[in-house]
């Protein structure tokens, strides 16, 4: 069996046959590994995943070149259910928790794709509260009145009920507090020390990105203009100003401030 | 000197007549709900229903017999359009696909002329049209069980949406499709089940519609009585469905009685239109259409 979970090459995607979002995109996930897919606004990161996901359809974009290999076969034309069932599941942008289910009742949503049995699913969950004690509490609770946190975690743990074994996050740290940030890496951490979950991770937010993934691939204008390890990209100063948009002045206002008064 | 007794008699007869109108609003929010598709072809489809529970009949097959069968083939035709009609059309403006059911509800309405003919038929439930008496109050005891018959199957919706995994998809779907299929839900298995589930409606609706007007062409018509049904109650609530299938009846039957003889009658047929009209204005999205659960 290949070290390599996935592998995107020369990935061309389009919208509408005419818009191209993504022109040539090439990376590799390796099992047990986190990769994080960086770029500015319009780099390409969210066209790339949902190419990944079978998510381009539906919205009216499609492959339009290069191949995509999940453990060793072509997934480009899967269905979204299928791959899901394969073990690549998406967590989407904006979280897209389904507001008017509580947040159980999300999760549960997650398990029903595969087919799982009620005990199945009663054990998953309690798995998903372990990870999240917060979504324990408000699991009576509408979804779309949790908050923004609560419902990366709802999205994330509807993820997880459906057995994956190659995560794919959409912009977890959008519109979040630092310190919520924060804690959705660390779970998406343990996650992937404890249970060698490999899982492909888009940020805008390099600083966060960077410290919690093994390699990381940069996208600018729809192709993929570097890639290496974390630790060596996080070591130069130019790739911020360079790719990621981001000025060195900005960098410097990013760093944690250690004297914060956090009130939760 | 206004007479109460008389009053409460037109009310009561015209929120069971609604009833019957939330019955086939109910059919269209379902589909409407999961899919985003106003499927036109719902009057046709519980004409189908209608159509073919009686020719059965005719031809000698015991009520249970024809009824099971009418149910399978209505279950057959909401599979089909989904698979024929709606599939190929995914993923495209709801403008299309609405148009796409226009066509339909034309191809379903020729296929029952094609197989049945065209005569009108009687419809025969069971159900005697004679009133009642309750302290005082006329009522019919069709449209009672009528009501009692769409309130059943209201209530074991609600059980199904509620309870079962199927339900729980169909709520998900509704909720967000693009986070349906992200996690997983095998969406043309959801609207399959949408339709088999608006085909069940079209059936219990055909027959209590078709026993009250007798079963002709005319009967896929009533689609243009659950319009302001559903722009007064909201095209995504099945609640809104009920309460505006109540509300329009009851302002057919108090409008023409207390209002219609100062325009000289007949008003019946549009004054729920009107109602309809003017509720727009105040509230676009009807009495009970969807505001997003959202935190601000």
């Amino acid at each position: 069996m290949s070290d390599v979970l996935l592998s995107v090459e020369g990935l061309a995607a389009t919208y509408n046959h005419a818009i191209r979002a993504v022109s040539d995109v090439s990376f590799a996930v390796r099992r047990g590994e986190i990769v994080a897919v960086l770029g500015a606004n319009g780099a390409g990161k969210s066209t790339t995943l949902q190419a990944i996901s079978a998510l381009l359809p539906a919205r009216r974009g499609q492959v339009a070149a290069g191949r995509i290999i999940f453990d060793g076969r072509e997934i480009v034309s899967a269905s979204p259910a299928k791959l899901v069932r394969a073990g690549i599941v998406p967590v989407l942008e904006d979280r897209h928790c389904f507001p008017s289910l509580t947040v159980e009742e999300n999760l549960i949503t997650g398990a029903i794709g595969r087919g799982a049995k009620s005990r199945a699913i009663r054990s998953d969950l309690d798995e998903v509260y372990e990870l999240f004690p917060r979504l324990k509490r408000h699991r009576r609770s509408v979804s779309g009145l949790t908050s923004g946190g609560e419902q990366q975690m709802t999205a994330i743990g509807r993820a997880l009920m459906s057995h994956p074994r190659l995560l794919v996050l959409d912009e977890p740290s959008m519109g979040l507090a630092p310190l919520v940030v924060e804690g959705i890496f660390r779970a998406l951490k343990q996650l992937n020390s404890e249970r060698g979950l490999s899982i492909l991770v888009a940020e805008q937010n390099s600083t966060v990105a960077l410290r919690f993934a093994d390699h990381a691939v940069v996208l600018e204008s729809g192709r993929s203009a570097l890639s290496g390890a974390s630790t060596e990209l996080r070591s130069r100063d130019d790739i911020k100003t360079l790719y990621l948009g981001g000025s060195p002045q900005i960098d410097v206002a990013e760093k944690p401030l250690i004297h914060a008064v956090v009130t939760v | 000197m206004f007479d109460y007794q008389f009053f409460l008699e037109v009310l009561i007869g015209g929120l069971l007549s609604g009833v019957m109108y939330s019955l086939v609003a109910i059919g269209f929010v379902l589909i409407y709900k999961t899919s985003g598709v106003l499927n036109f072809a719902q009057g046709a489809m519980l004409l189908f229903a209608a159509l073919t529970f009686v020719s059965l009949v005719e031809r000698g097959a015991p009520f249970v017999a024809a009824l099971a069968a009418t149910l399978v083939i209505m279950i057959a035709l909401g599979i089909a359009t989904e698979r024929l009609v709606l599939r190929p059309l995914v993923n495209q403006p709801p403008i299309t696909l609405f148009m796409a059911t226009l066509g339909l509800s034309y191809v379903i309405e020729g296929a029952a002329q094609l197989l049945w003919g065209t005569q009108v038929h009687g419809l025969d439930i069971g159900i005697s049209d004679t009133p009642f008496e309750a302290s005082g109050v006329l009522i019919s005891r069709f449209d009672l069980f009528a009501a009692a018959v769409a309130g059943s199957l209201v209530a074991l919706f609600a059980l199904f949406f509620r309870y079962t995994r199927t339900g729980l998809s169909f709520r998900a779907v509704a909720d967000d499709q693009f986070a349906a299929l992200a996690v997983g839900l095998r969406l043309p298995r959801v609207w399959a089940a949408v339709w088999t589930v608006a085909g069940i409606v079209a059936l219990v609706g055909g027959l209590l519609w078709g026993a009250r007007l007798g079963v002709q062409f005319s009967l896929s018509l009533v689609v243009l009585k659950a319009l302001p049904v559903l722009v007064l109650g909201g095209f995504d609530s099945i609640t809104g469905a009920i309460i505006g299938g109540l509300l329009v009846g009851a302002i057919e039957k108090l409008a023409e009685v207390y209002v219609g003889p100062s325009f000289g009658g007949g008003i019946e047929a549009w004054a729920a239109y009107v109602a309809a009209l003017a509720l727009l204005l105040i509230r676009p999205s009807g009495l009970f259409g969807q505001k997003l659960v959202e935190r601000v």
